[in-house]
């Protein structure tokens, strides 16, 4: 029984951990897709285009790990889950085709004007925003009955997850122009720069908001941050971010290329670990642990194997990839 | 707007049509990946300027068509979830790792060389690059493996347990994967790829010599193409006839369908050529058919005898027309392939092959119907498994998601509208592409030139010459 025990945790960090890699990996080339629109230079549009043309797929293959792996690992919570958020779910997938074809679609495009660019920040607004609001709607609770979802259809549009939809959406913009200023020069990176200092402040307030908020939903996240002893635990998260913060902020201010990007990839860190302190052990809040919604030991660790020998290889594969394309991306070279 | 519906029928019409579009793509970039490697390794190898004009010719296209391919595969792994969860829950402990393999083994590996193979031949240099480009087609392959395992095992359900949840759980990992009718699957589609993107190319290399028959790219890929019918097509019938073997044995109530022999027929079934099945009626309208070479193809035999649908209850007939007519279609064309082999094998020898326009004009007009005969082949074969999502285990009924109608109506015509304009476009730009010939010196999808700041470009050049 042990043994089962610790394969569903086992499990549930890699799941945890496919998604992080996501959000952060997805995020900044969804959140250059959020800041296209203040970039209305065609010449600027290719350079940021070029800056997550070459490693936007492999991004985005970690949300069909994530997917995959928790039909895989968690079917019950799968099952539950996606009906509970079925139109914040649509809603992505339509947002990722229209910026996923974008990135091809707008080199067949001649002229100033291209209605593919619209597409790729449309789309990027209208996948982040659901992302962030299908976050929200799982953290407060989804209505289970039996193995099945028994809420409504609109159960998942609340003020909490409008509130997390926006948040995800300054996030993925802070990634997007910490990410401009680490691969572009001259007047664009001064544009980035600008906008990272305004996306800072933007997210930490966004980070404020829901960590308000998030104890009002249920009593459990109250007692789960504000408890003795867990608030030994759970203080260093706050206070790490303040420390994120201001070391992200000294390094815009000297003009460090480098750091910004990575420092914003840690407040995602701390950001995602305050949600897993408020989740565990539910996997669907309030009704579903991981090890009920665990499948049987025979599956998990069939996969686990797998897991074992290939994230390893597939992070030495995408890390050679995106040293391929290091340094800055150089304005007005030719694309197509 | 959707009250006279049913979830599951518009929840089934919500796959049939997301998949439809989707496996347009992986067909293609499986077979174009492929040829993309072939392509450049004769590069490498004679170091002849027509093989990579055509490679960053075909380059062009393969990213466009692997960008849709993974934008439509992205719906495909959430919809099981969204439209299908109770078969989610139950299903998931086998049908889920295969997936999360696919994902691991192949979607990474993709991915991971894709954008070294279309932007990075001249950071990386001619050999590493080709490494790339293999591991691209090798991806593509292995996709292709655990997919159609796992829609293998949906089909012939093998090694399995059912637990106390009612969950299918995995007994023999051996027994799921290689279920019976996985090797005979993987073949079929396999060679299904590769035979519809030797069409496609071979209608583009058609399409030029119509034109123009000195090109030296057009000549070289539509050769190439005609090869590949010419050998291909005979294999792939006879993969197809071991294929529908495998299902008389494991899936009879398919081939019953398939067939439309709605009587069975205890001294020699009949070979149905044509005709209008009618399931109320339990027979085949305006039959025209051949007494005994039903039993002589699926028994070897002529007077074998074969069970009809009359021995199955009705509740579990599969919708007979569709089916019928689906395989009608997909045998057909699997036939006027293989003429076309057979037509460029005489030109070839005649010495025609780049002159004769009647052949140029049967290769043009056959460059869909690869992708025609493999959706085919697909409402053939999905459609014969129903009425159930885990052969005779799970129906199709019991395996939706608790949803109302109006949900699934809305999301369905959500994607109809966005496939329709999105894909559209899409394969116009496609078209596009393949009007231009490739010229010499064709440039490839080149995201930027940094090589040439960083300075290492004259080492690159000198080793691609």
């Amino acid at each position: 029984m042990m043994n089962i025990v610790d394969l569903a945790m086992i499990w549930a960090f890699i799941i945890a951990f496919a998604v992080f890699v996501y959000v952060v990996m997805d995020g900044f080339d969804l959140g250059v897709g959020l800041l296209f629109p203040l970039f209305p230079q065609k010449a600027d549009r290719d350079t940021v285009m070029n800056s997550v043309a070459p490693v936007w797929d492999g991004n985005e293959t970690w949300l069909v790990l994530g997917g995959g792996g928790l039909m895989a690992a968690f079917p019950l919570a799968y099952a539950v889950l996606m009906p509970a958020i079925y139109t914040p779910i649509i809603a992505m997938l339509i947002g990722l085709i229209f910026r996923g074809v974008a990135f091809e679609f707008r080199w067949r495009v001649h002229g100033e004007r291209n209605f593919w660019d619209m597409a790729f920040a449309g789309g990027s607004w209208l996948a982040a925003l659901a992302q962030g609001i299908a976050l929200g709607a799982i953290l407060q609770g989804v209505h289970v009955e039996g193995r099945q979802y028994a809420g409504g259809w609109w159960d998942w549009l609340t003020p909490f997850s409008i509130l997390t939809g926006l948040a995800l959406a300054v996030g993925y913009a802070l990634l997007g122009a910490t990410w401009l200023v680490l691969k572009t020069e001259d007047e664009l990176r001064d544009k980035a720069y600008r906008l990272s200092w305004v996306l800072l402040f933007a997210m930490l307030g966004a980070i404020g908001a829901v960590s308000i908020a998030t104890p009002f939903l249920h009593m459990q996240y109250a007692a789960r941050w504000f408890t003795w002893p867990n608030i030994v635990l759970t203080a260093p998260v706050p206070i790490a971010v303040g420390c994120v913060a201001a070391l992200l902020l000294r390094s815009l201010i000297n003009r460090q290329d480098m750091p910004p990007f990575f420092l914003s990839l840690a407040l995602f860190a701390l950001s995602y670990a305050g949600l897993g302190i408020s989740m565990y052990p539910y996997i669907v809040p309030q009704s579903i642990t991981i090890w009920q919604a665990a499948s049987p030991e025979n599956s998990q660790l069939f996969m686990l194997v797998g897991v074992a020998i290939l994230i390893p290889l597939i992070l030495a594969y995408t890390g050679w990839a995106y040293w391929v394309f290091r340094g800055k991306v150089k304005a007005g070279m030719g694309y197509h | 707007m959707f009250a006279g519906f049913d979830a599951v029928v518009l929840a089934r019409a919500q796959f049939a049509f997301t998949m439809s579009f989707h496996i347009i793509f992986p067909v293609f970039t499986i077979g174009l990946a492929s040829y993309l490697a072939v392509l450049e390794a004769l590069w490498l190898w004679t170091g002849r300027d027509v093989y990579i004009n055509l490679f960053n010719y075909w380059l062009k296209i393969f990213a466009v068509v692997f960008g849709m391919g993974v934008v439509s595969g992205i719906v495909m792994s959430y919809q099981f979830g969204t439209n299908w969860s109770a078969f989610a829950d139950k299903a998931g402990p086998v049908i889920g790792p295969l997936m999360a393999y696919e994902v691991l083994t192949a979607f990474f590996l993709e991915a991971g060389f894709l954008g070294v193979m279309l932007f990075g031949l001249k950071r990386v240099g001619p050999r590493l690059h080709f490494v790339a480009t293999v591991m691209v087609a090798i991806g593509t392959l292995i996709s292709a493996f655990w997919i159609l395992s796992a829609n293998s095992w949906m089909q012939t359900p093998a090694g399995y347990a059912v637990n106390a949840d009612g969950q299918f759980v995995p007994a023999d990992w051996f027994k799921v994967i290689f279920n019976p009718s996985f090797p005979y699957r993987l073949v079929h589609m396999v060679l299904a790829a590769y035979l519809t993107t030797a069409l496609a190319v071979g209608a583009v290399g058609a399409f030029h010599l119509l034109r123009d028959r000195h090109l030296a790219g057009p000549r070289v890929m539509f050769s190439m193409a005609m090869w590949m019918a010419t050998l291909v097509a005979p294999i792939q019938i006879l993969a197809g006839d071991q294929h529908g073997l495998n299902t008389l044995e494991h899936q009879p109530t398919k081939i019953m369908a398939m067939e439309g022999h709605f009587e069975s027929h205890p001294d020699g079934a009949p070979l149905i050529l044509f005709g209008l099945p009618d399931m109320n009626a339990g027979k085949v309208k305006y039959a025209i058919e051949i007494p005994h070479m039903g039993s002589l193809i699926l028994k070897h035999s002529l007077d074998a005898p074969l069970k009809g649908l009359d021995t199955v209850p009705r509740e579990n007939w599969p919708p007979v027309p569709v089916t019928f007519w689906a395989f009608r279609i997909m045998v057909g064309l699997g036939f006027l392939m293989a003429a076309l082999g057979l037509a460029s094998l005489l030109a070839r020898w005649l010495g025609k092959l780049y002159e004769s326009r009647l052949l140029h004009v049967f290769a043009l007009l056959m460059g869909p119907a690869g992708f025609i005969a493999v959706l085919a082949g697909w409402f053939t074969t999905e459609t014969g498994r129903q009425p159930f999502t885990v052969y005779g285990l799970l129906r199709t009924a019991d395996s939706a998601s608790p949803l109302a109608a109006p949900a699934v109506g809305s999301s369905l015509i959500a994607f109809a509208i966005v496939y329709f304009t999105v894909f559209t476009v899409g394969v116009v730009y496609i078209l596009r592409l393949m009007a231009q010939p490739p010229h010499p010196g064709e440039q490839g999808p080149e995201a930027d030139v940094p090589a040439r700041a960083a300075g290492i470009t004259p080492a690159v050049e000198g080793v691609m010459r």
